[in-house]
């Protein structure tokens, strides 16, 4: 795939691979991370991502024990936009959530 | 044994409550309505449709429950000190979001006002509630709301669990509350089992 640079053309590049590393990407997910909290039920949190992302059973709960034992877990990730939108539903439903860019 | 919730063939919750019960749940929701605030009502004379476009604060609020039901976006908890550019944003986020989700919590609980206001007593002093499983869900997250005051409040910790403050004597001013946020607890529990068979 042809690549479009909007780098200033340099006729000397001895540092071009660091370079390309630097670059800054747009496509670096966000991620949604849930943390852990002394009040809400297992069998809410698990419930919370049954219904709300549309997760199995297993998976909701494998989440949900992450959160649990951890003290926080991924439960989406996506665009900025997205992850908003995840964050503040879930907030409406009273979970400790918050939004960061995925730097792993 | 005080009222739990149980599944209704064919789907939906169902629960006996008494008239104390009644009054306690009802009154915890107006109060949960009250701590979250009367909302964006116009003033009398002001355009209406001004307060669709007001932008909500931009500052965490100050009472521990109500920053527990709202938190910052963008600070996570476990990472230190937020930089000023997420502390922007976390304040641009809920510039944008706070009202709305305000309202959301406000209708979650007027629906359990609703409910139980829509209960009539029978002769034993106990009436059934019956919620469909659509019902069910403002029911859940309000009941949440609840148990993050009262456990925010109680400043309840994961130590907590089967330790002091379950186990308090009677004469503790905090007797009462921690009654309520078990109870609470056993509602919730109950009528999210019913969502999930």
């Amino acid at each position: 795939m042809d690549q479009v640079s909007v780098a200033p053309t340099e006729i000397e590049r001895p540092e071009s691979a660091e370079e390309t590393f630097a670059v800054p990407e747009p496509d670096v997910p966000w991620v949604t991370l849930v943390h852990n909290d002394p009040v809400n039920l297992m069998s809410y949190v698990t419930y919370v991502f049954q219904a709300y992302f549309g997760y199995s059973k297993d998976k909701a709960r494998k989440l949900m024990l992450d959160v649990h034992q951890k003290g926080r877990a991924v439960v989406s990730s996506g665009s900025r936009e997205e992850m908003e939108r995840d964050v503040q539903a879930m907030h409406g439903y009273g979970l400790w959530a918050t939004l960061s860019q995925d730097r792993n | 044994m005080p009222g739990h919730f149980e599944p209704v063939p064919g789907g939906g919750a169902a629960i006996a409550l008494d008239e104390v019960e009644i009054s306690i749940l009802r009154s915890l929701a107006v109060q949960l309505l009250e701590l979250i605030g009367p909302g964006e009502t116009p003033v009398e004379g002001e355009d209406p449709l001004a307060a669709l476009f007001a932008e909500g604060p931009s500052e965490p609020p100050a009472d521990p429950a109500l920053a527990r039901l709202f938190p910052d976006a963008y600070v996570d908890p476990a990472a230190g000190k937020p930089d000023d550019e997420l502390q922007e944003a976390s304040s641009e986020f809920r510039r944008f979001t706070e009202n709305d989700l305000r309202t959301h919590k406000r209708e979650d609980a007027m629906a359990v006002v609703r409910a139980l206001d829509s209960l009539t007593v029978d002769g034993e002093g106990g009436a059934v509630l019956k919620l469909t499983a659509p019902d069910s869900v403002p029911w859940l997250r309000s009941l949440n709301d609840l148990r993050l005051t009262i456990g925010t409040r109680l400043e309840v910790t994961d130590e907590d669990e089967g330790a002091g403050l379950y186990r308090l004597p009677d004469s503790d001013p905090r007797k009462p509350m921690v009654m309520a946020y078990l109870w609470l607890g056993v509602l919730q529990e109950t009528l999210v089992e019913t969502l999930m068979p």
